[in-house]
């Protein structure tokens, strides 16, 4: 006689009283393949935990953002955003797809030029740049995105000193309705900041002026925001046409927006509050569309989506390690990812898959990460099925910043995997070793 | 290790504790498990009962009757 299926035994003490209309999702439809690619055999041939990329879901994004825009607006650049994922394999699927490189580091500038991309092609901004980086900017014919008067003041200087004359914009905050309001970065457009900027720059015979940047924020939920964002950086491109009869080339609008991830403490998933990109193309290209320049005087629309292009390209993969109860009863599964794999579970109620077909018992836990330290939680509280040692486990949406904001603490930092789009696996980030922690140590002679 | 006398056990898994109020619900196993407690089962005996009939590891099963024990104790439903 064929043995019985075993789960283990549960004991759910039943509780009276209002019914809670948000209801407790439970998510144990099993994912067992990742584009036709087996989980078991990935992490069987890749080892846990482990980071999976799929090539198509991420040309499949681009090339949907790409109409979405360009249906509504007939100029749009993309310029991938790198510090949201700047695997080299990542950046150069963007870039064959038209992207862009949009960089707020020299580091993240000099990973760009080794893609291969075209000075002319990057866009350098972010409040850190060095005299040497600006100056290597400027020879390259890239974007820079003056951040504040300190660089405008040393743009000037070097670009008279080395005799250049670097393709500048300035970047806005504004007031665009939302909570909390950006204005560490770049020019206030409200107090009258972000014109005399321009107009400085605007007389200054060492720059030339192109365009208009802002980034008003991340995971932005509200598509009028970018309309008042398109609004005030229409206004501002009129003026200096009416004031000094320059047109300036482009409108840039950054990115922010979302994906469909579910934010800590929202009642309802991602999925269903998100808005779609559709509303927030509407949102700018209307306003672009219709604030009256002629059509030959149309500025280019540069966009710098990251979060939203690659969030569900990405997957992590991992093993339950063990599972107890706690003091107060709850269920508490230990896994072998945590914090310092997992960034984004700090802000995002990550959806968990089983990797492999569960009984229907389920039960509330609370999804625990391998690290020796309080804080490692990947899920506070998460209905799923009866999860025992061993057991594989697949969490969604983590393309945008894990890969770049993960930690080397306490393990280390595992295999980056890309299924392309013939579904097969290649490894693009190598898991760390020790050998590759110990080659940046040195021991004082002393100590040794 | 007995289950109080005055809890009720339907063969559906549903249990009731009269001193208490308290009422809960279990899986399959659990239901098993409980049933073989009623009979003055010794977890040993229990163990070779339920490998029988389902495929686990001892060692698994075992580790799970401790912890399902200790919950039943803490829910007073065993004495």
């Amino acid at each position: 006689m064929e043995k019985k299926r075993y789960e283990r035994p549960t004991l759910r003490k039943m509780n009276t009283g209002l019914m809670n209309k948000f209801g407790t999702k439970t998510e144990n439809e099993p994912v067992t393949h990742i584009e036709s690619v087996s989980v078991k055999g990935l992490l069987k041939e890749y080892g846990s935990p482990l980071f999976v990329i799929s090539e198509k879901q991420i040309r499949r994004n681009f090339q949907n953002a790409s109409r979405i825009f360009k249906t509504r607006y007939p100029k749009v650049q993309f310029a991938w955003s790198y510090k949201t994922n700047y695997l080299d394999a990542v950046c150069q699927i963007f870039h064959q797809e038209g992207s862009w490189a949009e960089v707020v580091s020299g580091f993240e500038y000099d990973k760009a030029q080794r893609n291969g991309v075209p000075g002319n092609q990057i866009i350098f901004n972010g409040p850190d740049k060095t005299d040497e980086q600006l100056v290597t900017a400027a020879k390259n014919n890239s974007l820079i995105h003056i951040d504040h008067y300190d660089e405008l003041y040393a743009l000037i200087r070097l670009s008279e000193e080395h005799k250049l004359r670097p393709r500048v914009a300035i970047r806005i905050n504004m007031d665009t309705g939302i909570y909390p309001k950006w204005d560490r970065f770049g020019f206030n457009f409200e107090n009258g900041q972000a014109w005399n900027a321009l107009t400085r720059i605007l007389n200054s015979p060492n720059l030339d002026l192109v365009g208009l940047h802002c980034h008003i924020g991340t995971f932005m939920l509200s598509p009028n925001a970018y309309a008042t964002a398109a609004r005030n950086l229409c206004e501002l491109a009129w003026s200096v046409k009416e004031r000094y009869g320059k047109i300036l080339q482009y409108l840039d609008l950054g990115g922010g927006f979302p994906s469909t991830n579910t934010l800590k403490g929202a009642y309802l998933p991602g999925t269903d509050t998100v808005p779609s990109l559709d509303q927030f193309a509407d949102a700018i290209t209307d306003v672009i569309l219709g604030y009256g320049f002629s059509q030959d005087e149309l500025p280019l629309l540069i966009l710098e989506s990251g979060r939203a292009l690659i969030d569900d390209a990405g997957y992590l993969l991992g093993t339950v390690l063990a599972t107890k109860r706690l003091s107060d009863g709850r269920r508490a599964t230990i896994l072998d990812f945590g914090l310092n794999t997992l960034f984004t579970s700090l802000w995002y109620e990550h959806k968990v898959s089983p990797a492999q077909p569960m009984g229907q018992q389920t039960e509330e836990m609370v999804l625990y990460g391998p690290l020796c330290m309080n804080i490692d939680i990947v899920r506070e509280s998460i209905v799923m099925p009866l999860l025992e040692k061993g057991n594989q486990l697949v969490v969604h949406q983590v393309g945008a910043y894990n890969m770049t904001q993960w930690m080397q603490f306490i393990t280390l930092r595992p295999n980056i995997v890309l299924i392309d789009t013939d579904n097969n696996t290649h490894i693009i980030r190598k898991a760390e070793t020790m050998e590759y922690i110990d080659s940046l140590e040195e021991i004082p002679q002393h100590l040794k | 290790m007995r289950i109080r006398k005055n809890i009720a056990v339907s063969d559906e898994g549903f249990l009731f504790n009269p001193a208490t109020g308290d009422s809960f619900s279990t899986n399959g196993i659990g239901s098993e498990i409980i049933s073989l407690l009623k009979q003055d089962k010794s977890t040993s005996e229990i163990i070779e009962e339920i490998s029988k009939n389902y495929d686990v590891d001892r060692l698994l099963l075992e580790r799970d009757l401790e912890e399902f024990t200790g919950l039943l104790k803490d829910y007073s439903i065993l004495e």
